[in-house]
């Protein structure tokens, strides 16, 4: 990418709260504030932290029987998603990968979709070759912030006391300030919180309002990774992608019963032979026991020296005081309590197989 | 004593043929929060560039290059257990190492703090 990084409704803002503006996906984002990484992250799991999130590709989808249709694209039971509810989900392939994963919410009238914003290019595409005889209309004119954490409801129902009584993975649309958004009790970090979707020239005004809570401050994105690692989330790209399948990627959950047992989707006899056969490998969760991080690419061994697999994800964890690593071993590896070791620069790491997350996941259920 | 820094972001303070180490404010700040230092023992001969230790942030792993050919003749042991004085007192309390120069005219290939201030901007 050649062109000047693209820059977000809330450019201004990040910049006069002191952000540190990097390239990511196309889009000039704030990778921290002058409080740091590690505070931002603490300051999310302990109060509450707003994020920017309008990188991400909003998509509409509006024609008859939506959900059957994104059935044809996704494994999940979109067919059954009801009014006022969102479900994660992924597009595979036809040899199972996934292409992205993604969130789906039904708005009665139409499907609100969020995808990752470095496959927009590849998601928009598909979904209009693919979605026979539906609307598919990317949104460019609204921004994206999540309010995230224990004090999330507080920070979000002083302004809107609708959100308060909303449960996880719920959505709905109500005034924000005069302003009407979508909202959406979900996130990216293992904590409570919401996504909410705002018109551009009304979205600083909105940021700037949460940001008077006193319990809510500004993080960006590497608080957004060590949160989202912590809580054992994948990333696109890192630890899912085109040739993983969602049984490696330890996905199965996301995937309901009907779907894997009927199929009908891209890669289904793959997802039912490794649901049945188990797959060639797993994402597991991976503790290092020394201080050392382990980031993605360093390679797994057994205790006899043989590489059984790979990090995808690895740093700092802030709230579990340690490193903290994703990645995939070899069939016959990777239950919890497992003992492995980690190549780093060369060196023997010793580290153990854990469940993930690495912290408790505080939804709103 | 005279202080060096280099293009690498690191500071030399000179005494007779031993130099202590360290990195300067400036790549403190550009790391991030400093979770994790990993270093060279107490004998180890190195030659200028090679990697002498790493040092991992909440971001990522930054890699320590020898700004001059040398020996390591102490270890800053306490950035072990706190690796965030990293961040506090970089070109104090937070040193690397003590080394033994190998060839003192290297230290003309370095810079003094006006000429550091003027390549960092």
């Amino acid at each position: 990418m050649t062109d000047a990084p693209k820059r977000t409704p809330l450019y201004d803002l990040h910049v006069e709260l002191g952000g540190k503006m990097v390239d990511f996906a196309g889009w000039d984002m704030p990778v921290q504030y002058p409080m740091g990484i590690m505070g931002e992250h603490k300051h999310c799991r302990e109060k509450a932290a707003l994020f920017d999130v309008s990188h991400m590709g909003q998509v509409i989808l509006t024609g008859e029987n939506l959900g059957e249709k994104l059935e044809t694209i996704c494994p999940q039971a979109y067919a059954t998603l009801k009014e006022g509810k969102a479900r994660y989900g992924f597009f595979t392939n036809p040899e199972g990968g996934i292409m992205d994963d993604l969130i789906v919410s039904n708005a009665g009238d139409h499907f609100f979709v969020v995808v990752n914003a470095s496959m927009r290019h590849q998601d928009i595409p598909h979904m209009k070759a693919n979605l026979d005889g539906v609307e598919v209309t990317e949104i460019f004119d609204r921004a994206l912030v999540a309010v995230q954490g224990p004090k999330a409801e507080d920070v979000v129902g002083e302004l809107c006391p609708a959100a308060r009584d909303m449960k996880f993975m719920e959505t709905t649309v109500a005034d924000i300030n005069g302003v009407e958004c979508r909202i959406s009790r979900l996130g990216y970090t293992g904590e409570d919180g919401y996504e909410i979707s705002i018109p551009e020239d009304k979205a600083e005004a909105v940021a700037r309002a949460f940001l008077a809570h006193e319990d809510c401050e500004p993080a960006g994105l590497g608080a957004r990774d060590s949160l989202r690692l912590e809580a054992g989330l994948c990333l696109y790209g890192n630890d899912i992608d085109n040739s993983t399948s969602p049984i490696e990627a330890s996905l199965s959950w996301a995937i309901e019963k009907r779907r894997k047992e009927e199929g009908g989707f891209p890669g289904a006899d793959r997802v039912q032979r490794e649901l049945a056969e188990g797959a060639a490998k797993k994402l597991v969760g991976i503790k290092p026991e020394g201080r050392a991080p382990a980031r993605q690419h360093v390679e797994i061994q057994d205790l006899d020296g043989n590489t059984i697999g790979e990090i995808t994800s690895g740093g700092f964890g802030p709230t579990v005081g340690g490193p903290v690593a994703m990645g995939y071993v070899a069939k016959g590896h990777g239950d919890a309590g497992e003992k492995v070791n980690l190549i780093i620069r060369g060196k023997v790491q010793p580290a153990e197989v854990v469940a993930l997350p690495f912290v408790q996941q505080n939804y709103k259920r | 004593m005279t202080t060096y820094y280099s293009e690498e972001h690191e500071w030399l303070t000179v005494e007779g043929d031993v130099a202590t180490i360290g990195i300067t404010q400036h790549a403190a700040d550009q790391l991030g929060e400093v979770v994790f230092i990993e270093q060279k023992e107490a004998d180890d001969e190195f030659e200028k560039g090679d990697e002498i230790g790493v040092i991992e942030s909440v971001k990522a792993a930054s890699e320590i290059y020898a700004p001059v050919d040398g020996t390591v003749v102490e270890v800053n042991e306490d950035l072990e257990g706190n690796p965030g004085s990293l961040n506090e007192s970089p070109e104090s309390n937070a040193w690397i190492y003590k080394i033994k120069l190998a060839d003192a005219s290297q230290l003309d290939d370095l810079m003094d703090l006006d000429g550091y201030k003027a390549f960092i901007g």
